[in-house]
């Protein structure tokens, strides 16, 4: 008897703590933030929690991992659903959510609420939150500056040893390369080379063939080679700048990186597996996003000062592949002006300087240009290198058909050894002018 | 005099019989309109559009047969479809060679039956998530276990090939994992017909001294092969749609190799969003499916009549 007194005590208090957390829950409202599951989501939650406790409204989040980030989250938005109140999209969904009206257009909120955009720095402006690019029409709050850099073994590169070899192969210190070549030699250097009784490998590079990984990858090499998506003065013409000499040069070095210097069965690797290949001190160097790079500083058996990092080398000229995204209000929430209230307060000096500490990328430039900037983080003088070079991939509305024909072409010809690097351009080039075609661009 | 007999239910509620049969399968019949029937018909009519169900708002114009006409002439397609049947060919002979030897074997009385019977099938208990990326492991060149047992027995470094990056190997790749995962099923269905084959057929051959040879031949299998060939269709069927495992092994790589039409399907549908010309790629599938499915019945039905 005493023990069902005690079950009936018990259950009484569970359903009334329960019913009390329901009430406070209904106090205040609550808004979904949806982003892709990686490092810097996890800041976003910790800083968040300042909004909360501000505003007292709550937050949950929708966090997608890459590969099947931008399946599900355009799938959202297409289907007009209501799952996320506000979303950090990639860069590249910036046309297609302007022009099919998923995202908010918050021009007149800016004005609004004070908020300048110029005070964000201009490449992830236009990145994140132009539509048409280059025009004063504003979908997004750039919320996450990022690009495609590197990262290599400092404690590897400074052993005396090894120093001296590649001094008396090359007649130059073994450093951060300068330029793509340079970084080949590097890579050849360490491939299969025995350290500390382990086997290791030159270059962790991106060849994914389901999503983007390829692609973003390939642009690291073709924009320094000289790669021009289309004839700056007259769009969407790209015969002799998709596939120039110099963007055959560069799809043929990334081959020849890909063949010489990768780990074995580095086939299909996208940010994951080159995060795996470098923190298993498989990698001599790692092309990877620079909002990794807090990350691998903290990892306790590669990062400290077994760590350097650099921007993308250049060669010809300089590029580095844009990433990061931007904060936008999705059309279809019903919580909009909470949505909007959360972009205002993400949006203050104060909490992007908090961001910035807690591992997330600021865009604002009353961070970036601080004196004190470049020395607050090991990468952090880089990142600013690296965004005022970035060039970002298309961010048509048809991106993803872009992108789908670049993944097949460049995988085909890299990994799949299918024709050469002009065939290979010269397709996508096919490619790409029947989308536009279809678009009515011509 | 005796009253004429009138149904309970019409005395009740005066409905006909003809009428309560209608009223039991009318959710069945609704249901099944909802799910199957509808869906099926939006796709044949979206199929002749330019819809695109990432652009609402777009203009919706009729474009006739030129999906169909696209599709159809398009040798990249014709090489997804090579890319289907040689995944699909294989790997039905595959799993039907071995499936009706491990019946065979296990259809015999030994010690242990019951223990190896459940081991054998735990593969097809198995998500197809789970098998695609626990097979990616095992092929890993550096630590994969597939790539050290290639090497015990051909003496190659486990690291001087890679079965998922490879023009050549990749297809098998994908046709051993989708072997080893299925041939419990076809196994399954072969033992229930060994054991559906009467025990006296087998004792009046040995009446008339047949070897064991000759028994196999004239009773065994052609008395198993309606069996052999349902789980020839039920395979050919879900093998001609495969697509979860092989996205998650190679995501249709390298290049375009292992890129299945289902693959082909899912990239047009729903990451570049061309819904017209998906829905004309769907109905083309379905009705390779459905047309060779339907001869293959009507072959199936007269192996079962004789």
């Amino acid at each position: 008897m005493n023990t069902i007194r005690t079950c009936l005590l018990a259950a009484t208090m569970v359903g009334s703590a329960a019913l009390g957390a329901t009430t406070a829950q209904a106090q205040g409202k609550t808004l979904t933030l949806c982003w892709a599951a990686w490092d810097p989501a996890n800041a976003l939650v910790e800083l968040s929690k300042d909004f909360t406790a501000k505003t007292n409204i709550g937050m949950k989040f929708e966090f997608v991992p890459w590969p099947n980030f931008a399946d599900r989250m355009l799938n959202e938005l297409n289907s007009k659903g209501k799952l996320c109140d506000l979303i950090i999209g990639d860069s590249q969904w910036i046309g297609g959510s302007a022009e099919n009206k998923h995202y908010v257009k918050l021009n007149d909120f800016f004005a609004k609420e004070g908020i300048k955009i110029d005070d964000f720095m201009p490449a992830t402006v236009t990145g994140y939150a132009e539509w048409p690019k280059n025009s004063p029409n504003y979908w997004a709050l750039p919320a996450m500056g990022d690009a495609l850099g590197w990262t290599y073994r400092k404690d590897w590169f400074s052993r005396p040893a090894l120093q001296a070899e590649f001094k008396a192969k090359y007649n130059r210190d073994l450093a951060a390369p300068k330029t793509q070549s340079e970084l080949k030699e590097i890579a050849e250097f360490f491939q299969g080379r025995d350290i500390d009784g382990k086997k290791v490998y030159g270059a962790a590079i991106f060849t994914e063939r389901g999503s983007e990984g390829i692609t973003m990858g390939v642009a690291n090499a073709l924009y320094p080679f000289g790669f021009k998506y289309q004839d700056p003065k007259k769009p969407y013409a790209m015969n002799g700048f998709v596939n120039s000499d110099d963007a055959v040069k560069g799809l043929e070095f990334y081959k020849a990186l890909y063949k010489c210097c990768t780990p074995p069965g580095y086939s299909n690797a996208y940010m994951q597996e080159g995060l795996d290949a470098f923190k298993s001190g498989q990698a001599a160097l790692q092309m990877n996003w620079f909002a990794f790079f807090p990350g691998l500083y903290k990892d306790p058996n590669v990062g400290g000062d077994r760590i350097g990092f650099f921007v993308n080398p250049p060669e010809k000229g300089k590029g580095s592949q844009l990433g990061g995204q931007g904060l936008s209000v999705v059309s279809y929430s019903a919580n909009q002006a909470e949505a909007l209230s959360y972009i205002k307060w993400f949006a203050s000096l104060d909490v992007q300087k908090k961001w910035w500490e807690l591992g997330g990328y600021t865009c604002h430039k009353g961070v970036l240009n601080d004196a004190n900037f470049p020395k607050s983080a090991p990468f952090a003088a880089d990142f600013l290198v690296a965004m005022g070079e970035v060039v970002d991939f298309w961010a048509e509305p048809s991106y993803a058909q872009l992108m789908q024909a670049e993944q097949a072409r460049i995988h085909d010809y890299v990994v799949a050894d299918k024709g050469t690097a002009k065939q290979a351009l010269d397709l996508l080039i096919q490619d790409w002018t029947k989308v536009f075609k279809e678009d009515g661009k011509f | 005099m005796r009253a004429a007999y009138t149904p309970i239910e019409h005395r009740v509620r005066g409905l006909s019989d003809k009428a309560i049969a209608w009223l039991f399968i009318a959710p069945t019949m609704i249901l099944l309109l909802a799910i199957n029937l509808f869906p099926l018909i939006w796709t044949i009519q979206l199929s002749f559009t330019n819809y695109r169900a990432n652009r609402p708002n777009a203009p919706l114009r009729n474009v006739g047969l030129d999906h169909y006409q696209t599709i159809l002439s398009d040798p990249e397609i014709w090489q997804r479809m090579q890319a289907t049947a040689h995944f699909v060919f294989w790997t039905i002979l595959l799993q039907t060679v071995i499936g009706f030897a491990l019946a065979y074997l296990i259809d015999r009385k030994f010690r242990g039956h019951g223990f190896w019977t459940t081991l054998i099938l735990i593969p097809m208990m198995l998500s197809p998530a789970v098998v695609g990326n626990f097979w990616t492991f095992l092929y890993q060149p550096q630590i994969g276990l597939f790539n050290y047992v290639v090497s015990f027995f051909t003496g190659l470094a486990p690291s001087s090939f890679q079965m998922l990056g490879d023009v050549t190997l990749s297809p098998w790749a994908i046709i051993i994992v989708d072997t080893w995962m299925w041939t419990p099923y076809v196994m399954l269905i072969c033992l229930a017909g060994l054991r559906s084959i009467p025990d006296y057929i087998y004792e009046a051959a040995e009446v008339d001294r047949a070897s064991n040879w000759r028994q196999f031949i004239s009773i065994t299998l052609p008395m198993c092969l309606p069996f052999i060939m349902l789980a020839v269709l039920f395979r050919g069927i879900e093998n001609f749609k495969m697509f979860d495992m092989v996205n998650l092994l190679t995501s249709g790589g390298p290049g375009s190799t292992t890129e299945l039409a289902s693959i082909t399907l899912k990239r047009a549908a729903f990451e570049a969003w061309r819904t017209g010309y998906s829905s004309a790629l769907a109905i083309i599938l379905f009705v390779a499916v459905f047309g060779l499915a339907n001869i293959y019945v009507k072959a199936l039905n007269k192996v079962k009549a004789r």
